[in-house]
């Protein structure tokens, strides 16, 4: 970071703004980042957009940019917070209009602030992993997308790998949610009560209030109610807490599953021993083994341009999702020259429609070395998602092992629901939706 | 010499009671509204209005909420991000659940329900006071976020509680723009202030200027206690109603109860005290330098880190500003501890003497 990378980075946005884009030779694609390395969660954004701008230096510096499309950006700090957010957004739109990769907030609360104001601007807004989950359905979203997952479709994968386990019938059995007692950690209830009425087990719901550092009471019922599992979506430093508890009640870690906001080693650390083979979803593997982490490494830090100033964070989890995030982002934008005019930078409403077409085939990950990082994505004018797939992951005491194959979501079952979601935003919004079969 | 009222005189009753007897005064009022209402829509671009202006008007306007309880009635309120969010919730289920509710009436009726809650809340100021107070208000912060997140029907059972709010049609016509959805919050505002202008000079101003001075005084002269203490509250949650339900539909577009949080009340609280309490203008003044000094450090900063060639990231950008931010609270509170608003005030007792101070 302390390289000469940025401030040239800076002066050149300077003298861009001074001199106007009349002077640039090349043609560039923008990429605003309204992004977070201060603030309660700056560790996970440190790791996920340090990630995500490796990627673009790394495409930059391996193939000369995008077809000759040279990538760059510019972040502007939010402190997950909703109100800068939207003021970040403001402030980089006016440079995304000639040219926009999709704008990636990691924030739900971010995200939803900008949904209605990123399908005015026509730029595209990606919410991976998180964010307004109805949004799969792009007829009522054109502009929005919860690509590879959604939390609902995750439970439901989750549920899938405890049947599973449990030989393949969930009837009688018992399973607990426990949740932070937040936005984020009712979105998934919907899906689990559809699971539970399907699959004829008793779901417990047991909520946690913000911060979540004090469990004792929840663990207590947890042991009370005996259940077979704990599917657990905690935040921050309720995961730990969490692992300490079980361990202190005695209930086994290798039968909770966490949410992938549960899962990275920011988590497991902290509670030492007690997150020995504790499991947790993921659309991302962690690790330096998937060739391009280890390729980003030798070609970006070795040339003295990495973004992270704290080298040991490359391929964690967090990293390796702004890594996954930008490989998304840079395809949509392949996929939108092919139509638009290879070569050329694309604008936000042209990366929309590569967004819109993405097909991600594990063959195409391999060539560009994300063989297994992220699942295959195709996405459609009525799946904004694309994959719906997560692994499960086991903490040995030292890393993160993957224990499944890529597991799906019943579809059947969820997708109709973010459908009457959607339809019933279109009706208090006064959208009318997109007819999905006419869209090419 | 500019700013002298030599010479005005004032001949009738009206023109001694008018809001502002100094005729400078009411040339510089129209010319700032004239700026606001005509100037800014002309050069303002979307990143003004979106991202500046109107985040601005609504935040002085819940500090000026704030500033009638805190500043006029002496009752020490943290709660005024909550009153902010039953405005939001309110104003979004009215436009729900009551066909063709013209949002205006909506908007009032949001201010309504938060003056209820305010009443609710303001009770135990009969009993208690001061910092004692203020722990009491924490618990409507605290018991109204926990409500809106427990009970799904004021979000319309959405499953993660968060709203987004209707289409804003005004008289048949769609609010869409930044500049006509900035035009609908000046004009809000504008009326609002001049109404708490003039109330604050009125029986009611007065008598809760009696009670913050002294209570016992107060009752002791026959101001009854209880109308008027829980009539600041009413008055003052009504304010920060309003701008919550202008923060919801005109500012963000989509809130969750979250987003109250005790740190935006924290935040309103600050610019009464940076601003002045006890001074209408001292809201604006207050809600400027809370609201709009980041703002400018964190565009300022990256453009003389690049003029000397510094190595700043956006993290480092971010610290000093805080470090700056906080340093020049703490200045401002040395210099002049009772706000910007006294500041303004001095000025202008030297400008009147102003350029023979002898």
């Amino acid at each position: 970071m302390f390289k000469s990378f940025k401030p040239m980075l800076a002066a050149a946005a300077l003298s861009l703004a001074v001199l106007s884009q009349g002077a640039v030779a090349a043609e560039e694609q923008f990429f605003p980042i309204p992004g977070y390395r201060v603030g309660p969660y700056g560790a996970n954004g440190q790791s996920f957009y340090g990630g995500f701008i490796d990627y673009l230096t790394y495409v930059n510096l391996k193939d000369k940019g995008v077809n000759g499309v040279t990538l760059t950006y510019e972040e502007c700090e939010t402190e997950y917070n909703n109100a800068k957010g939207v003021e970040c957004y403001e402030r980089l739109k006016g440079k995304a209009a000639k040219s926009s990769g999709p704008v990636h907030t990691m924030s739900t609360g971010i995200s939803y602030a900008l949904i209605d104001k990123s399908a005015q601007d026509k730029l595209p807004l990606a919410m991976m992993g998180y964010g307004r989950t109805d949004a799969v359905d792009g007829s009522v979203f054109p502009y929005a997308f919860p690509l590879v997952t959604t939390y609902q479709m995750q439970a439901s994968a989750i549920v899938k790998f405890i049947k599973e386990k449990l030989g393949g019938n969930l009837a009688g059995k018992k399973i607990v949610y426990l949740y932070h007692d937040s936005a984020y950690g009712k979105e998934a209830i919907i899906a689990m009560e559809a699971e539970a009425a399907l699959n004829k087990f008793t779901l417990v719901q047991i909520p946690v209030a913000h911060p979540g550092n004090e469990q004792g009471a929840q663990w207590l019922k947890i042991r009370q109610e005996k259940p077979d599992f704990v599917v657990f979506w905690g935040w921050g430093v309720m995961n730990q807490t969490a692992l300490k508890a079980a361990q202190k009640v005695g209930f086994p870690r290798d039968r909770m599953i966490g949410s992938w906001w549960t899962g990275s080693e920011e988590d497991v650390v902290p509670a030492g021993d007690a997150a020995k083979g504790y499991m947790a979803a993921t659309w991302n593997v962690a690790g330096k083994e998937v060739p391009l982490i280890a390729d980003i490494e030798k070609v970006v830090y070795g040339a003295g341009k990495g973004n992270l100033q704290d080298k040991s964070k490359i391929g964690t989890i967090l990293y390796n999702r702004g890594v996954s995030a930008a490989v998304l982002s840079v395809e949509a934008i392949r996929k939108a020259q092919e139509k638009y005019g290879k070569g050329k930078a694309m604008t936000g409403e042209q990366v929309r429609w590569g967004l819109e077409n993405l097909n991600i085939t594990d063959a195409r990950l391999k060539q560009i070395g994300a063989t297994d990082l992220l699942p295959e994505i195709k996405t459609s004018c009525d799946n904004h998602e694309g994959s719906g797939k997560v692994k499960i992951q086991q903490w040995d005491g030292a890393k993160w092992v993957s224990v499944s194959g890529w597991i799906e979501g019943n579809k059947a079952l969820i997708h109709p629901l973010f459908q009457a979601s959607a339809k019933q935003y279109a009706k208090e919004k006064g959208i009318t939706p997109r007819d999905c079969s006419k869209e090419k | 010499m500019l700013y002298r009222e030599a010479g005005q005189f004032k001949t009738s009753y009206a023109a001694d009671q008018q809001l502002f007897p100094i005729r400078q005064d009411r040339i510089g009022l129209i010319v700032l509204l004239a700026i606001a209402f005509l100037g800014v829509p002309l050069l303002a671009s979307e990143y003004w209005f979106s991202a500046i202006l109107i985040p601005f008007l609504i935040f002085a306007l819940a500090a000026l909420g704030l500033n009638i309880l805190t500043g006029y009635a002496g009752q020490l309120s943290l709660g005024s991000a909550a009153f902010m969010a039953v405005g939001a919730y309110a104003a979004y289920n009215f436009q729900l659940r009551v066909e063709g509710i013209p949002i205006l009436v909506s908007f009032i009726c949001a201010g309504l329900t938060a003056a209820g809650v305010g009443i609710l809340f303001g009770l135990p100021s009969l009993r208690i006071k001061g910092f004692y107070l203020a722990v009491a208000t924490l618990a409507a912060q605290f018991f109204i976020v926990w409500c809106l997140t427990k009970f799904p029907w004021l979000s319309n059972n959405s499953s993660s509680g968060v709203i987004s709010t209707q289409k804003l049609m005004l008289f048949g016509h769609e609010l869409n723009t930044p500049v006509e959805k900035y035009l609908l919050v000046l004009s809000i505002v504008v009326f609002m202030a001049l109404g708490a202008k003039n109330m604050v000079r009125s029986t009611t101003g007065r008598a809760w200027m009696a009670v913050r001075d002294m209570d016992v005084a107060a009752s002791v002269i026959g101001i009854r206690l209880m109308p008027t203490k829980l009539l600041a509250f009413a008055v003052s949650s009504f304010y920060c109603g309003v701008a919550g339900a202008l923060y919801a539909f005109c500012y963000l577009g989509s809130v969750e109860p979250d987003g109250f949080s005790l740190e935006m009340s924290f935040k309103i609280l600050f610019m009464i005290i940076i601003g002045g309490v006890g001074s209408i203008m001292g809201s604006f003044l207050g809600a400027a330098f809370i609201l709009l000094l980041p703002i400018f450090l964190d565009i300022a900063l990256p453009f003389f880190a690049g003029l000397f060639g510094l190595p700043f990231s956006s993290a480092t950008v971010s610290h000093i500003q805080i470090l700056v931010f906080g340093a020049l609270i703490m200045f401002f509170l040395i210099v002049e501890p009772h706000g910007l608003a006294r500041l303004w005030q001095i000025a202008k007792e030297k400008l009147r003497l102003w350029p023979f101070p002898h």
